[in-house]
């Protein structure tokens, strides 16, 4: 559904990306492995339109989408849940929720609110906060939410847990793992490779701007020297 | 007191005129970020095209329509053939750019209405007086402005805590990236907010029409008052404007009228004259110079 095609991308004249490659299929749980400052982010960034690939192409459900406005491919069917979270702190949770909230793809049953409170149960009990008096995991269930209004058919997390206390990343891997349920297909990136290795089937491992390794959960289970090598991980 | 009542409620009529003034351009400045000097132009060509039309027709619900949907269609027109092109500069190519705006507009005024200023007679059912209490007579029309100023500010608070535009609006003041990742036109978005902006400034000058004379230039004197109060109210806050608005109207209007007398008090009547008549005209700075030295970012922060 996702294909990213040998894209390059820069920072004003440094270049980021030196050729990336990656695919997500439908209904489909892959992540995005590496340590900081490798190139994840910015992926996603080329992918949303935000900082857009310079070369190289990315399909999205077969079309084109390298050049189109970030808007226009959130409209075609990318939710985003960006690094930092990104809520909007002058708007309440319920705010946050609607404000965007769409059916851009004609989805036969699209998100409302009390969907995403099956998932995410604290977010209702905030339903009045504004965002920045959230703490950081309902910051990043919002984020998670808000995306989901827009019905998206891939969603896209880029840091999906860090920072967070374990029993919130706990609430936030159970609400993914639902999502995962519902058939949605998921990129994610984060550090917690044990829960990725739990919920995903593939993986990208980055290393400076490309893809140094990918396979499945199996594979990368039988290639522990991966994670001390790649990841930093004992 | 009765003077001190009458005095307030210009105060007020004038506060209501820079809240329409300023709802548009605090929006445009907060939200793209963009300095728009030009926004007088808007209220210049609305009173223009009202007084025109009023003239013609002798109907002032229809100055009214032809005045805002001109200053509309003109803020829709700059946003899209001029400013479009500045968001991702600097302010100060924004501020040239808009300078030049403004001796366009005033230069097309001339050519097409000449240099005599235009007057637009009060509508004929608001052409009197309203004794509010024995002894106070207030004419009606400045009455029917404040009314209508108060309906616009009570539409906008709508629009802006209700409607998923408002949401969207306030959204993309913080965040514009963001909201443009969740499928939103950010531009189409600007042009939205640029043009109901120039529309209100449109508002503000037909209805000032009857009150002023409509001339070429007239908007300058208006714009610096209405940067003063966004900067009171803080950049990008319609509350910052609404408080802004009100201060700087009664601190202008109160000032005018009331420094003389108080002067005389404790200075000789030639002195007090002169004194009060600088101090007045500085009041609104004074006023502002304390605010930021309290708050710098204005009373009502858009987003703290």
């Amino acid at each position: 559904m996702l294909e990213v095609d040998d894209i390059t991308s820069f920072y004003g004249e440094s270049k980021a990306l030196f050729g990336v490659s990656l695919t997500v299929r439908e209904s489909e749980v892959v992540t995005l492995l590496g340590r900081n400052g490798m190139g994840k982010s910015t992926t996603i960034r080329a992918i949303m339109g935000l900082t857009p690939a310079r070369t190289g192409t990315i399909r999205y459900q077969g079309r084109e989408i390298q050049a189109l406005p970030s808007y226009r491919i959130a409209r075609l069917g990318i939710g985003l849940v960006p690094e930092g979270r990104q809520i909007f702190p002058n708007l309440t949770v319920r705010e946050n929720l609607i404000a965007t909230a769409a059916n851009y793809r004609r989805a036969p049953q699209p998100y409302v609110l009390t969907d995403i409170f099956d998932i995410f149960p604290r977010l209702g009990d905030r339903l009045s906060h504004y965002g920045n008096q959230l703490s950081g995991g309902e910051q990043q269930m919002l984020a998670i939410g808000r995306a989901l209004m827009i019905n998206p058919g891939l969603l896209i997390l880029d840091e999906a847990t860090e920072g967070l206390a374990p029993l919130i990343r706990k609430e936030i891997w159970r609400g993914l793992n639902i999502l995962k349920g519902k058939g949605l297909a998921i990129l994610i990136i984060d550090k917690n490779i044990e829960a990725l290795m739990a919920i995903a089937e593939r993986h990208y491992i980055m290393e400076k701007g490309q893809i140094a390794w990918h396979g499945t959960t199996a594979e990368l289970q039988q290639m522990p020297e991966l994670k001390s090598r790649y990841l930093g991980v004992e | 007191m009765l003077l001190i009542l009458e005095q307030l409620l210009n105060g007020l009529q004038l506060g209501i005129t820079l809240f329409l003034m300023s709802a548009g351009l605090t929006l445009v400045f907060g939200i793209m970020q963009v300095i728009n000097l030009a926004h007088g132009s808007f209220y210049m060509i609305g009173a223009y095209v009202g007084a025109t039309v009023a003239g013609h027709t002798g109907s002032f619900p229809l100055a009214v329509g032809a005045g805002v949907a001109a200053a509309m269609v003109t803020g829709c027109l700059v946003e899209f053939l001029v400013l479009r092109h500045l968001y991702a500069r600097e302010h100060l190519d924004q501020v040239l750019a808009t300078f030049g705006l403004i001796m366009f507009f005033n230069e097309l005024t001339r050519v097409i209405w000449g240099r005599q200023p235009l007057f637009v007679e009060v509508p004929g059912p608001l052409a009197r007086s309203i004794e509010l209490l024995p002894g106070l007579p207030y004419p009606a029309y400045r009455l029917a402005v404040i009314a209508v100023g108060l309906l616009v500010a009570a539409g906008l608070w709508f629009i802006f805590a209700r409607t998923r535009l408002g949401m969207q609006i306030r959204a993309g003041a913080v965040n514009r990236e963001m909201i443009g990742a969740l499928g939103v036109n950010i531009k189409l978005l600007y042009t939205l907010v640029f043009g109901l902006g120039a529309m209100l400034a449109g508002l503000a000058g037909i209805m000032a029409g009857p009150i002023l004379a409509v001339e070429s230039g007239m908007g300058e004197s208006i714009l610096i008052l209405t940067f003063v109060v966004i900067v009171i109210g803080g950049i990008g806050s319609i509350r910052g404007a609404v408080a802004g608005a009100l201060l700087v109207g009664m601190v202008d209007t109160l000032g005018r009228a009331f420094l003389p007398t108080i002067l005389k008090l404790f200075l000789a009547a030639s002195t007090a004259d002169g004194v009060a008549a600088s101090l007045s005209s500085m009041a609104i700075y004074i006023l502002m110079a304390i605010v930021l030295v309290v708050k710098p970012r204005g009373l009502f922060p858009a987003h703290a």
